[in-house]
């Protein structure tokens, strides 16, 4: 017990010396908390319009109007060529083209059924889909005002859907993303920082020393995974404070929790990083092969693309991710107010990652050259 | 019992063969030490006698222990100095010495006994980084950390190359006294003047032993008359002794030519027979055989 107690405080005493490691784990972390959120929103605030007018009724006019006083949606250009609409989608000066047809009042009057035309620009996937949704939700409203003008008898009977947002009820992406990304970054920055370590005791040679020693191998392990869990703990309360401080992020379960399910997630990533770093040459190797693991963890984490929406495949892929269980830990506590038994699953899941990423670590780790 | 004995070792990486069928044994307290130029199998050797790597054929015993059987019992009782520097360079001095200290469960107060006469002059500079220490320094820190938990058996790989020239001297005389303590020493050395330093020796090359035997007694059993000649036009000198009928071997040995015959010639007579081709000598004169011309002969002789 007392050589590792010692091993640790070397550790730590190594991890204080090295100045430009300190603001790295603490500062980066936090700026990068504050630009991702704010920035890596899937919100739509503004789809570029032009609209082919070639009805000028009164009604197309009033459906201009009604479009028009949307403030998300801005209309570039009203023409009554199809050719220049065209031209601004091509030249991804417009996301979607209006085309109002002409006799659009007269049809409509007589009756019959009027068609308007929609042209998106699906470069943007996202920006399509919801630029379409808006436009579709205001022809619509349009459409029944229209109706009960033309027809007021048989408006009686309309269906309507009223729908409200839970857990986050103005749909606030940084509410959304910010304990995604806290989760994502504390893991990260453990990953990385202890993919380097055993390497570099190999690069500058002192495990040549260390390995000619009675110290066990699970000594040495368990001595380096302990000083990095202490600072992923610091830089997860870190982030807290932050995003409380400056998103206001709602904090409804027990934070608690959170650290207690942090210190089995940062175990396993911990583990990973040191089983990393038992089969790299050099630093150099080390942080390609973190960035290969890091890579697919984040964009498989259910952080910018929801897991609902992955393939199956990929949605079996997600279970050895132990970013993507400390997004789901963070997101429901923190937004849902989730109690320990409706994480169960994450918890299990994250302590046989645990148990088998450090296996392979101590096992891996070679005392002979 | 030996400190380590040595049986019929061999050792590959891939095609290169490192370690060729080497024998041979220290005694306890006998300071022994591994001459040869780079690449010869020093660091190797080194290396499995530490347990760090295990030999393709032939057995080990270190402090009475097989090497690959009992690597565990062995790491308790010997001292390992690698031949780069191994300590940590952002730790103090004295932190460096505790946690070596510390790992083998012991403490600096309990063997300071062994390491005083070399911490000592260590202690202005405890609390300073052990990378910002100088080459000497470096090293004395390394023996300190590899001293401390009190070896049977000391293993040091080159602790003096890249160490100024007084720093050497000192180094060898912290050695002898720690021979005098009882310690085995295996070092490794590719300067030739240090052999001579040395209980015994080992010369080897290219994964042979050429020779092992008393340095003393190497330099007796040099047999040949031997000169230097030095001269301005080294290299065209070198090849017109290499003719000669009376040259047994014609080596360059630092500034000047180290000439073996076989069969006595006196040196004027060299420095005439020289002269006549128009080519100038300074100077030939009978000089006492060093390690390094019993080296350069036995390796002379394997290649021929």
């Amino acid at each position: 017990m007392k050589i590792l107690g010692f091993i640790i405080q070397k550790e730590f005493i190594q991890i204080i010396r090295n100045r430009a490691l300190l603001p790295m784990m603490t500062l980066l972390p936090i700026i990068q908390l504050i630009i991702l959120s704010n920035a890596a929103s899937n919100e739509v605030k503004n789809v570029n319009l032009v609209i082919v007018e070639k009805d000028y009724s009164e009604s197309s006019r009033l459906l201009i109007r009604k479009i028009n006083a949307n403030d998300r949606i801005s209309i570039v250009k009203t023409t009554f060529n199809s050719k220049d609409a065209f031209d601004h989608l091509q030249a991804n000066k417009a996301d979607i083209v209006l085309e109002i047809p002409s006799d659009f009042e007269k049809d409509y009057r007589r009756g019959e059924q009027p068609k308007l035309q929609m042209l998106v620009n699906a470069i943007n996937g996202q920006q399509s889909t919801v630029g379409s949704g808006y436009l579709k939700n205001i022809i619509s409203s349009f459409n029944l005002e229209l109706i009960e003008e033309v027809a007021p008898l048989t408006s009686g009977s309309q269906l309507t859907i009223s729908s409200r947002n839970w857990y986050n009820p103005e749909i606030n992406y940084p509410h959304f993303m910010a304990p995604g990304i806290l989760a994502e970054l504390t893991a990260l920055l453990t990953i990385v920082l202890s993919a380097m370590n055993v390497v570099r005791e190999r690069e500058i040679g002192t495990i040549e020393q260390i390995n000619v020693t009675p110290i066990k191998k699970w000594q040495f392990i368990v001595g380096k995974l302990v000083p990095f869990l202490c600072i992923g703990m610091v830089l997860l309360t870190v982030g807290l404070i932050a995003s409380k401080l400056i998103f206001d992020i709602p904090i409804r379960g027990n934070i608690g929790l959170i650290f207690f399910y942090a210190i089995f997630n940062l175990i396993a990533v911990l583990g990973l990083g040191l089983l990393i770093s038992n089969f790299a040459d050099t630093q150099q190797q080390a942080i390609f092969v973190a960035f290969f693991f890091v890579i697919i963890f984040v964009l498989m984490c259910g952080l910018f693309t929801p897991i609902d929406s992955m393939p199956k495949w990929a949605q079996k892929l997600t279970i050895p991710n132990p970013l993507a269980h400390f997004i789901s830990v963070s997101r429901k506590v923190l937004m849902k107010g989730s109690g320990f038994w409706d994480i169960r699953w994450e918890f299990i899941y994250t302590i046989i990652l645990a148990v088998v990423f450090n296996t392979l670590a101590i096992w891996s780790y070679r005392k002979r050259i | 019992m030996s400190a380590i004995s040595v049986h019929n070792v061999s050792k590959s990486y891939g095609e290169i063969l490192a370690l060729n069928n080497l024998s041979f044994s220290i005694e306890d307290g006998e300071l022994f030490g591994l001459i040869g130029p780079d690449g010869a199998g020093k660091s190797t050797l080194f290396r499995i006698l530490t347990t760090l790597l295990i030999a393709d054929k032939g057995e080990a015993y270190v402090a009475g222990h097989h090497v690959v059987d009992d690597y565990k019992s062995i790491r308790q009782k010997v001292g390992y100095m690698p031949g780069r520097f191994s300590l940590y360079q952002d730790l103090s001095v004295e932190e460096n010495l505790s946690f070596f200290a510390t790992i083998f469960r012991t403490t600096i107060e309990e063997n300071y006994h062994l390491v005083k006469d070399i911490y000592v002059q260590l202690e202005p500079f405890k609390t300073r980084p052990a990378g910002k220490l100088s080459g000497g320094m470096k090293q004395k820190l390394a023996l300190c950390c590899a001293l401390i938990h009190k070896p049977e058996v000391l293993f040091l790989d080159e602790p003096t190359t890249g160490v100024d020239a007084v720093s050497r001297v000192e180094f060898w005389d912290m050695l002898k006294s720690l021979k005098e303590k009882g310690i085995a020493i295996l070092v490794s050395t590719p300067y030739m003047d240090e052999a001579s330093l040395c209980d015994r020796i080992a010369l080897i090359q290219d994964g042979n032993i050429l020779k092992i035997d008393k340095p003393q007694h190497m330099i007796r059993d040099f047999d040949k008359p031997l000169f230097a000649v030095t001269t301005s036009e080294t290299y065209k000198v070198l090849k017109f002794l290499r003719n000669a009928q009376f040259t047994a071997s014609a080596l360059p040995f630092g500034s000047s030519i180290h000439l073996t015959t076989s069969f006595p010639v006196k040196p004027s007579e060299i420095k005439h027979y020289v002269e006549r081709t128009g080519i100038p000598v300074d100077d030939v004169s009978p000089v006492e055989a060093t390690i390094e011309d019993v080296f350069l002969e036995l390796s002379n002789k394997k290649t021929i």
